[in-house]
Order: structure tokens, then sequence, then C-alpha cells
């Protein structure tokens, strides 16, 4: 970029995508290319834990808890997991943080630059594929300990709903119905959703009930993080529907949570779901 | 033997101008207008799908006349500038300014080598500030010069007609509907008289700074144009 006159790589024709264009001009900023030596390096770097998503009708909500962990010790209590990919989607990062943090910074830039380039935005199910594909080019490390294990939510205009996306490492994408969890504490969380989960939820139900399941995943997970009353660190939680993405406020999740909080004071285990 | 006939830098370079002058005032105008809440671009463009008026970046945005193929190539090129050094660096160093040297550079090095023709086309670079006296627009020309507008401008077309009639009526502080109406009377207003450009052929986009999105470019649509112009 030191020559001010544009390369002849921006004026020429091609790709609407941005990461095929990082990669093969600026190849040191892509996150593909690195190579570790060889061993583990999963304990060199923190790593985000749980994140939950849920639909209602109308929409969908995500909410990831605040903790980011380093082995034993807590990297972050205020780590922010949930991020907008565009109006109408986000992700929701577990795995290694610093990588993830990268990928979903890659891919807000992909999508908004395939709507720039193309002047309408990508599909859901395409932007669900570019996340795969960005996913796929970190196998390498993933094998290495460094793994990047994202959640997918957003609002498909062509179907009218909200729908959630799981990935494996190898990028391997699977469309969920209802509800999804990943992370260390995805495996209660997603308990606690089963028992909990209605499918005429309001947004604000919706909310309550994603925050009662990363309260049961921090509940049985050390690496969750539960609520933090001295402080007032509360879940990130975004809500989209088809008018677009909102992150609520803090004090809206802060009151919500407080309710979930006081409901636990009678009973820790949380809403007792009906026996049959 | 047969002499190559002399040809004066001078007339070379005029020849290359008046050529490129030609190609862009064949096409219909583009009007930029400064308003209350931002930048306001309009263009008569009968076509939704072919563009004349662009998002860039955050907010800086781009409007081009002359030949589509290569003002598409140059905004393209800017979209990858932006995000690249959006990407590099952050959303903020992106500015309105680093773009429209790069283009004011590109321009001005093609018109200036014998090698290819010159790019018939012209551009706006505007970038929308936290208050109206930080907003930027600059006109880029042809030949890579660069210049800087304040409140309102005009090119494509008979862009001196629409010019003279957008600075006879512009104020600051325009509200919106009042500045759509001014662009649109301005770029009916031809050398052989006034027309009224149908609502649906004009392509209408703002820079608006109090969108709470970081992205501040909005394109109209067409009922929000008519609604506007008909107050």
């Amino acid at each position: 970029m030191t020559d001010a006159r544009l390369g002849p790589e921006y004026l020429r024709p091609g790709s609407s995508s941005f990461a095929d264009f990082l990669a093969a001009q600026a190849p040191e900023l892509a996150p593909h290319r690195r190579v570790l030596p060889p061993g583990s390096a999963a304990d060199i770097a923190p790593h985000g834990t749980t994140i939950v998503a849920a639909t209602f009708p109308g929409g969908v909500v995500m909410a990831g808890d605040r903790r980011a962990t380093m082995g034993n010790v807590i990297a972050q209590r205020d780590i922010q997991k949930v991020y907008p990919a565009d109006e109408y989607s986000c992700v929701g990062i577990a795995g290694t943080a610093g990588l993830s943090l990268e990928m979903v910074r890659l891919f807000q830039t992909e999508l908004e630059h395939y709507e720039k380039i193309e002047g309408s935005p990508l599909s859901m199910d395409g932007k669900a594929n570019r996340l795969s594909a960005l996913i796929r080019g970190n196998l390498g490390l993933a094998m290495q300990g460094l793994a990047v294990v994202p959640l997918f939510a957003g609002f498909d205009h062509d179907r009218g709903e909200g729908r959630i996306f799981s990935y494996d490492v190898t990028g391997g994408r699977y469309e969920e119905t209802a509800f999804h969890s990943v992370g260390s504490g995805s495996v209660f969380a997603r308990g606690s959703l089963k028992k909990l989960y209605r499918d005429d939820f309001t947004a604000e139900q919706c909310a309550i009930a994603v925050i009662q399941a990363l309260y049961d995943a921090a509940d049985d997970d050390s690496a969750t993080g539960g609520p933090d009353l001295t402080r007032r660190i509360f879940p990130v939680l975004n809500v989209i529907t088809a008018d677009g993405q909102e992150r609520w406020a803090d004090e809206v999740v802060a009151r919500l949570a407080d309710d979930v909080i006081a409901g636990r004071m009678q009973r820790p285990d949380g809403p007792a779901a009906p026996l049959n | 033997m047969t002499m190559p006939f002399y040809v004066s830098p001078e007339q070379l370079m005029k020849d290359r101008a008046d050529f490129a002058r030609k190609g862009i005032a064949r096409g219909r105008g583009v009007a930029v207008v400064q308003y209350l809440d931002g930048v306001l671009f309009v263009s008569e463009n009968p076509s939704a799908a072919l563009h004349k008026i662009s998002e860039i970046y955050d907010r800086v945005a781009f409007a081009a006349v002359g030949r589509y193929n290569e003002f598409e190539n140059l905004r393209i090129a800017g979209v990858r500038l932006a995000d690249m050094r959006g990407y590099a660096y952050d959303r903020r160093d992106v500015t309105g300014r680093a773009l429209a040297n790069a283009y004011a550079q590109t321009l001005g090095t093609i018109f200036s080598s014998g090698g290819e023709k010159p790019y018939e086309v012209e551009l706006f670079v505007a970038e929308v500030g936290a208050t109206a006296a930080e907003d930027q627009i600059y006109r880029l020309t042809f030949d890579g010069q660069v210049a800087d507008e304040h409140g309102y401008a005009a090119m494509g077309g008979p862009a001196e007609s629409v010019t003279a009639h957008l600075a006879e009526n512009w104020t600051e502080g325009l509200d919106l509907a009042a500045a759509i109406k001014l662009a649109a009377a301005g770029l009916g207003h031809g050398e052989t008289g006034e027309r009224v450009i149908a609502s649906g052929d004009l392509e209408v986009a703002v820079l608006d700074r109090t969108r709470i999105q970081d992205r501040k470019f909005k394109r109209l649509s067409d009922a929000a144009v008519a609604e506007a112009l008909a107050t």
C-alpha cells in the first residue's frame, strides 16, 4: 500500500470474496496459511466457552457467557463472544479466542464485501457456507488444539424465520432446529433448553430461556461464567428479527438475569418441568 | 518516405481531454447535496440494477458518471481498498481522503500515459462526518484532478446548468425532502430548458450520520423518493 495508485489486482474483475482477495494480495494477513511447530498448542491461548441460541416465531436469540479460560485460570471475565456478522445474522465463538475473533472479523468483512460488490446480500445458506469454508481453512491448527467452533444464527428473509447453524472443526455445517449450544458447557445448556424450550416463545421469553440455560451451564461447567453479581457482568445477548439485529442493553439483560437469579434463590436447580 | 506528424504535447493532452469530456457529457448527471443529517446523492438512472451511486465503507460513498464498465471497475477497486484497510487496521482508519487520493493517482496515471485511452468517467467520493462541518465531498475528473466541494456539486450531462441551479437555491441545513427536491429539480435543469424527472427514474441514496449502525449509507426506495418529491 505504499504506491498511491490502485494496483492492477484491485482493478481486476473477478471474485466477490474478500477472503480470496486477501489470500491472494496479503497472505500474511490471512488466517489460513499459518503453520505451527509440531505438538499441541492448546494451552498457549485463552479459550472461549459456552454459546446458546434459540429460535422463536419471528426471530432468533443468541447469548454467550462472559468467561475466557486458559487452563485453570480465568483469562478474562467480561469477554464478548457473540458478534453481529451483518445486519441479520450473528456468530457466537467457542474455542481458541484469538483465532475465533480473527475469523469473526474476516467473516464480517466477507459478508459486507459481497454485499457491496454484488449490490445484494448473500442468502442465509450462502453465509453459512462461507463460514464453513473459513473454518475448514483452520483445520491444521484445530488438530494442534487451536480449534474454532462457532455457532451461526440469523433471520432468513426468504423463509421468514430465524435459523441456527452449528459447525465442526472440519467445516461441516449442520442446521439445527429450535435451539443449539456449543462450547464446554454446551451439554448442560442443551439439556436445560430441552426442558425449558417452547416453540411459541416471545423474544423476551426466549431470552429468559437462554439465560437459564447459561446459568445451568455455569452451574456444572467450571469454564463457563455465571452471572457476576458483584461486578454486574451478565451474558451478551443478541436478538435478530426481520427488522434487524439488536444487542440488548446491559440493563435489560441484567433485569432478566436478576429475575432468573431470584427464582434460583427459591429453587437452585431452576424451574421444574412437568413430569408428563 | 512518410514523415510522422508532429503533435505538440499540449495538443495531445487537449485531444485526450476532449475525448473524455465528450464521453462524460453524453450520459446523465449526478448531483450531490449536503443536507441537515449528511450527504445526499441523486442521479437520473432509470435502471434499478445498474447503480451509479454505491456504498464504499461505513462513512464513505461513491457516485460516478460516464462509462459504466470503467467506473464499475473503479468502484470495485475502492471497495477492495477500503475493506483491506479496514481489515488490516481498523474501521475508523478508512477515510474518504485516502480513497480520493488513490482514485486521483489512478486516473491521473492512466490519463497521462500514452498507452491506454483515458477513462471517460468523473467521480464523487463523499465522507460524512460527525457534524456538517466535517463532511467532505471530493470531485475527481478523468485526468486525476481533485476538487474539494462544499454544499453541493454536479457532474455529467449538462453539469454547468445543474450546478448553477443548485448554487442559486441551496442553503445550509436543508431537510432531506427539500434536498431531494432541490437535486431532482437541478438535474432536470438542462441547457435547453427544464423537464421533470419521474421519481422512478431517480436513484437516490444518503450518507446519514444519524443512523445508529456503523454503515451510514442507505438507498431510498422509489416510494420514499416519490413521497419526498410530493411534499
